[in-house]
C-alpha cells in the first residue's frame, strides 16, 4: 500500500518535472522554437526521466528486497530461549513474529513463559525495523527523484541534445526487454541446476539415470532415514517413451498425409474450411484432451478390450484383456497422438509449400502423376524439414503433462506393453510438487532433477531438429 | 498415313503390360489420395467427436432443478441466541416431509432421506434471512433452492429407475417422493444460473465457475501487462536496433529454444524463483501471472518480429528520408503499421496461457478455493485448474460439471480466437 502511494506521488512529480523540463526549454528559446535542438517535449520527458526512473528502480527493489533486509535484521540477534527451540520451531517462531507485526493471523502454536516474552520483543523489534526500512527506503527515492531533476533541470538550453538522451534511455530499455529473454533461461537452467545439485547430494546421478525402480514416496517416513526411497528413474522414461512411440505412430501419418493432402491436392474451399478446423484441435487445452482421455477413450478402450477378452477362447489372454484397466499407456499415448495432429500438420504443411512449383512442374513434365511427383519430388525436397518437424513433435509429447497425469497411471512400471499402465517424467514432476512438500527432502528435489532432465532433452531435441534443417536444406531458387 | 506407316513399323508389341503398368500408376495415385482424405476425414472425427462428447456431458449442467417450498419457521426449533448453530437442514426437511404428507419416524430415517434430495443452500438461505429479519421467526415463507445434485441427476436422467436399488444413490421411495413433488409443481426445471455466479463448492449443485473465471482474467491480465510490452520492446530492438553480431545470434537461438521448452519446466522455475526466492505467495494470481508471462514472452517476440519483418524498408527509408531519427521511426511510422500483426500474435499467445494448466500445478494451484479470490495475492484458481480438480472428485455431478467448465472455457478460447482472426482480417494491409 504504501508503495503503491509512493509510486503514485512519484509519478505525480515526475510528470511536474516533465512540465517544468519542457516550461524551462520554451523559455530559453524565447518564441523561437527553431533554435531548439529537439522538440520541446524531450526536454521535458529528459528531465522527468532523471526524476522518476531511479526512484522508481530503488522503490521496486525494496518491494523485492526490504522482506529480506527486515528478516535478516530481525534474526541477527537470537534471544536464548528461541535458540533453545529446533530449527523448524525457530522458522515458526519467526514467521509467527512477522504475521502478528504485520497483524495476520499467526499459527497456532502458544508461547509461554520466556517465549511469549522474546515474542512480544520480536514483534515490536519487527515494527521498528519495518518502519526503519521503509523510511529508509522512502527517504531514498525521494533524495534520488530530487537529485535527478537537479541533476537534469539546469542542462536544459536550446543547445543541449535532449532527443539523443531520450532515446539513450529508450534503447537502455530495449535492451533491458531482450535481456529478460535471456534471463528467463538463465533462471530456468540455474534454478533447475541448483535444485537438482541438491538432490544428487543425497542421491548419486549414475543410480538416478540408470536405476531401474521408482518409488519416491517411502522417502517421506522421517524414521526410515536410512532406506530413503529408490530414484532410479528408467521406468520413467521407458514410460514417457512408450507414450511417446504410441503418439507418434498416430500423429505423424495422419499429420503427415493431412499436409500432403490439403496442400497438394485439396480444392480452396476444402483448405479454407480444414485448416481452420485444425487449428481448432490446436487450439483446445491440454487439460481438455485430458478430460477426454480419462473419461472417454479410457472407458472406451477398457470396454472394447474387455469385450475381446471376453470373446476369446478361455486362456492368459483372454483373462489379462479381461482384466486391463483405465490407464493404459495406449490411451494417453492415442489422445496425445491426436493433439499433436495439427502440430505435425501445420508445421508439414509449411515445409511442403516452401518447396518451388518448378520442381513439381518438371516432374509432372516427365509426365509423372501427381501422388509420383509428391512421392518421388516434393518429399525428399521437404525431407529435412519433416524430419526436423517430427522432432519438434516428439520434443512436445516428451514434454506434455496434463494427458499424462490425468489419463496415464502413477505407477512406475518397466514395461513396453501398451495395454499396461506406465508413468512418465511428467507425471511425476507433478505428483511429487503437489501438495505438501518440504524442500530439504529428496522426494521433492528429485522433481528437479527430472525436470533437469526434461529440459535437456527437449533442447537437445530441437538443437538437432534446427541442425537438420540448417545442414541439409536445400537451397533451389 | 504416317501414323499408320509408324505403327506398322513398331506394332504394339505388349500392349497389355503398358496398360497394366499404367493402371497400377492410376490406382497408386487413387489410393495416394484416398490415404490423404482418410487423413482429413480421421482428424476431423477425433474433433467432431472431442467436441461433441464434452458438450453431450456438459450441456446438462445448464439445465438445474429447483424446489420450492413453504418453509414454516417453529419458533421451538430456533434458538434466538445462537442463530448460526440451529439445525436449519432439519426445518427444510420438516417443511418438505409436510408437503409430502410424511411424518418422520423416532430414528429420523425419513427425514435424513428427505435432506438427501434437497441441497444445503436452503439452510444457507434461512439462516441469511433470519439474520437480516428476525421477525420472520414463526411464519411460514416460500423458499427457493436447487435439489441436491443426486436428485437433479435422476431428472435429467442420468439416474435411472431400471437400475438395480442398491448400485443408485437414491432408493425407490427418494424417487417417489421425487416424482410427487415434480407433479405438484414443487420442483421446476430452469436454467442453471447458480453456475455462473457461485464459486467452488464441496457440493456439486452449488459449484460453479465463477471463481474461476474472475481468477482467470486476473491472472491473464498480469501475463499480457507483463508479456506483450516486454516481448514487443525485444522484438523491436532485435529486428530494428540490434547490430548482427555473435550476441544478438545467441539472443535468437535462445527465444527459438524458450518456445519450446515444456510449459512444466516453466512451472518448476516459478516455484524455484517466485516462490522459494523472492517469497510470492504460493497459488496467487500474481505469481501465475508471472510465469505465464516468461512463458509467453518468446511467441509475442517471435510473432511481432515477423510483423516488423512483413512492414517493407521503404516505410523507413521515407521516414529517415524527411528526417526522423531511427527511434522516432520506428515508434512513429513501423510499429503502428505492424500493430495490427503484433496485436493478433499477442492475442493468441494469451489465450494459449488462459488453456494452460500444468505450470500452474507446479505452483500450488490446486487447493480448493471457496469463494472470489482476494486480490492479486490471495489463493485463487483459474478455469483450466477447475476442470482439472473437478475432474478427479469422484462425484458422479462433478463430471457434468467439469464438461460444462470446459464448454465456458472453449467459449471463452474461440472467442479470443475470434478476435485475433477478426483482427487480422480487418486491419491486415499487403505491401
Amino acid at each position: 500500500m504504501l508503495t503503491w502511494l509512493s509510486l503514485l506521488v512519484l509519478a505525480l512529480f515526475s510528470g511536474a518535472a516533465f512540465v517544468a523540463g519542457r516550461r524551462r526549454a520554451t523559455t530559453a528559446a524565447a518564441g523561437r522554437p527553431r533554435v531548439l535542438h529537439s522538440l520541446p517535449d524531450y526536454y521535458g520527458t529528459y528531465v522527468a526521466l532523471w526524476a522518476g526512473v531511479p526512484a522508481a528502480l530503488l522503490l521496486l527493489l525494496g518491494v523485492m528486497a526490504g522482506g529480506r533486509v527486515e528478516d535478516a535484521i530481525l534474526q541477527s540477534a537470537r534471544p536464548a530461549a528461541v535458540q533453545a527451540l529446533g530449527p523448524d520451531r525457530q522458522a515458526v517462531f519467526y514467521s509467527d513474529v512477522r504475521a502478528i507485526a504485520a497483524a495476520q493471523s499467526p499459527s497456532e502454536v502458544t508461547y509461554e513463559g520466556e517465549l511469549k516474552v522474546a515474542l512480544d520483543a520480536k514483534v515490536a523489534e519487527a515494527k521498528r525495523i519495518e518502519t526503519v526500512v521503509n523510511t529508509a527506503m522512502l527517504a531514498g527515492a525521494g533524495v534520488l527523484a530530487l537529485a535527478g531533476f537537479l541533476l537534469a533541470f539546469p542542462r536544459i538550453n536550446p543547445d543541449f541534445r535532449a532527443r539523443n538522451r531520450v532515446e539513450g534511455w529508450t534503447s537502455s530499455l530495449l535492451i533491458a526487454c531482450s535481456v529478460a529473454a535471456v534471463l528467463t533461461t538463465l533462471g530456468i537452467v540455474l534454478s533447475l541446476v541448483w535444485e537438482s545439485w541438491r538432490f544428487f547430494q543425497s542421491v548419486s546421478p549414475l543410480s538416478f539415470l540408470f536405476g531401474t525402480e521408482w518409488s519416491p514416496q517411502i522417502a517421506m517416513r522421517a524414521d526410515q532415514v536410512a532406506s530413503s526411497g529408490a530414484f532410479g528413474a528408467v521406468p520413467l522414461f521407458a514410460g514417457t517413451f512408450l507414450i511417446m512411440l504410441i503418439a507418434m505412430l498416430v500423429a505423424a501419418p495422419v499429420g503427415l498425409y493431412s499436409a500432403i493432402y490439403l496442400s497438394e491436392y485439396a480444392s480452396r474451399p476444402v483448405r479454407g474450411v480444414v485448416k481452420p478446423l485444425l487449428e481448432v484441435l490446436a487450439g483446445v487445452p491440454t487439460v481438455v484432451y485430458g478430460f477426454f482421455a480419462a473419461l472417454t477413450v479410457g472407458p472406451l478402450f477398457r470396454a472394447g478390450f474387455n469385450a475381446i477378452g471376453a470373446a476369446l477362447p478361455p486362456g492368459p489372454m483372454a483373462t489379462y484383456l479381461m482384466e486391463v484397466q483405465n490407464q493404459m499407456a495406449l490411451v494417453a499415448g492415442v489422445v496425445m497422438g491426436i493433439m499433436l495432429i495439427p502440430f505435425v500438420s501445420s508445421l508439414s504443411d509449411d515445409i511442403i509449400n516452401a518447396v518451388p512449383q518448378s520442381l513439381r512442374d518438371g516432374s509432372y513434365a516427365m509426365g509423372a502423376t501427381k501422388s509420383e511427383t509428391v512421392k518421388k519430388v516434393v518429399l525428399p525436397a521437404a525431407l529435412p524439414g519433416i524430419m526436423a518437424a517430427m522432432l519438434l513433435a516428439i520434443s512436445r509429447a516428451v514434454g506434455e503433462t496434463m494427458i499424462v497425469t490425468m489419463a496415464a497411471g502413477l505407477q512406475a512400471k518397466l514395461t513396453a506393453n501398451p495395454l499396461d499402465t506406465v508413468t512418465t517424467v511428467t507425471v511425476q514432476i507433478v505428483t511429487l510438487l503437489t501438495g505438501d512438500q518440504e524442500f530439504d527432502s529428496p522426494k521433492t528435489l528429485s522433481a528437479f532433477g527430472l525436470g533437469l532432465t526434461l529440459f535437456v532433452v527437449t533442447l537437445c531435441l530441437n538443437i538437432i531438429a534446427l541442425r537438420i534443417v540448417q545442414k541439409y536444406r536445400e537451397q533451389y531458387d | 498415313m504416317t501414323d499408320a506407316t509408324l505403327g506398322a513399323a513398331a506394332p504394339r508389341q505388349a500392349p497389355s503390360a503398358a496398360e497394366a503398368r499404367l493402371k497400377k500408376r492410376h490406382r497408386a495415385e487413387r489410393l495416394f489420395k484416398a490415404q490423404g482424405i482418410a487423413a482429413i476425414v480421421i482428424a476431423m472425427i477425433f474433433l467432431v467427436v472431442l467436441v461433441g462428447r464434452i458438450v453431450s456431458q456438459g450441456y446438462s449442467t445448464f439445465e438445474t432443478h429447483t424446489l420450492s417450498v413453504p418453509v414454516y419457521l417453529n419458533p421451538d426449533r430456533i434458538d434466538t441466541s445462537d442463530l448460526s448453530g440451529v439445525n436449519y437442514d432439519y426445518i427444510v426437511a420438516e417443511a418438505v416431509m409436510k408437503k409430502l404428507g410424511l411424518q418422520d419416524d423416532d430414528y429420523g430415517t425419513i427425514s435424513s432421506k428427505v435432506q438427501d434430495l434437497v441441497s444445503r443452500d436452503f439452510g444457507f438461505q434461512l439462516l441469511n434471512k433470519l439474520k437480516a429479519d428476525q421477525k420472520l421467526i414463526g411464519q411460514t415463507i416460500t423458499v427457493t433452492g436447487p435439489l441436491k445434485a443426486d436428485a437433479d441427476l435422476y431428472f435429467k436422467g442420468e439416474i435411472k429407475r431400471s437400475t438395480a436399488e442398491d448400485d443408485r444413490k437414491l432408493d425407490n421411495q427418494q424417487l417417489d417422493w421425487l416424482d410427487k413433488l415434480k407433479k405438484d409443481g414443487a420442483i421446476t426445471s430452469g436454467f442453471n444460473l447458480g453456475f455462473f455466479t457461485h464459486s467452488d463448492s464441496t457440493e456439486p449443485e452449488q459449484a460453479g465457475v465463477l471463481g474461476a473465471v474472475i481468477g482467470s482474467a486476473m491472472m491473464l491480465l498480469i501475463t499480457a501487462l507483463i508479456a506483450v510490452p516486454v516481448g514487443v520492446l525485444a522484438a523491436v530492438y532485435l529486428e530494428e536496433f540490434a547490430p548482427k553480431n555473435r550476441w544478438t545470434d545467441i539472443i535468437e537461438v535462445n527465444i527459438n529454444n524458450l518456445a519450446a521448452v515444456p510449459s512444466i519446466v516453466y512451472g518448476l522455475l516459478g516455484l524455484a524463483l517466485f516462490i522459494n526466492w523472492l517469497n510470492v505467495p504460493r497459488g496467487s494470481p500474481l505469481v501465475g501471472g508471472l510465469v505465464l508471462a516468461l512463458m509467453a514472452l518468446p511467441t509475442v517476440i517471435i510473432a511481432t518480429r515477423s510483423a516488423l519483418k512483413a512492414v517493407p524498408p521503404s516505410i523507413r527509408e521515407a521516414a529517415l528520408g524527411v528526417g526522423a531519427s531511427k527511434t522516432q521511426t520506428v515508434f512513429h511510422h513501423v510499429l503502428p503499421l505492424a500493430m495490427p500483426g503484433v496485436m493478433t500474435g499477442a492475442i493468441l499467445s494469451l489465450a494459449h496461457a488462459l488453456g494452460e494448466t500444468a505450470p500452474l500445478l507446479m505452483i500450488g494451484m490446486v487447493s480448493f478455493v471457496p469463494g472470489v479470490p482476494e486480490g492479486l495475492t490471495g489463493a485463487a484458481t483459474v478455469l483450466p485448474v477447475q476442470v482439472f480438480i473437478w475432474e478427479n472428485a469422484s462425484e458422479r455431478a462433478f463430471h457434468e460439471r467439469t464438461a460444462a467448465a470446459i464448454i465456458v472455457l472453449l467459449v471463452f478460447m474461440i472467442v479470443m480466437n475470434a478476435a485475433a482472426v477478426i483482427l487480422r482480417r480487418r486491419f491486415e494491409r499487403r505491401w
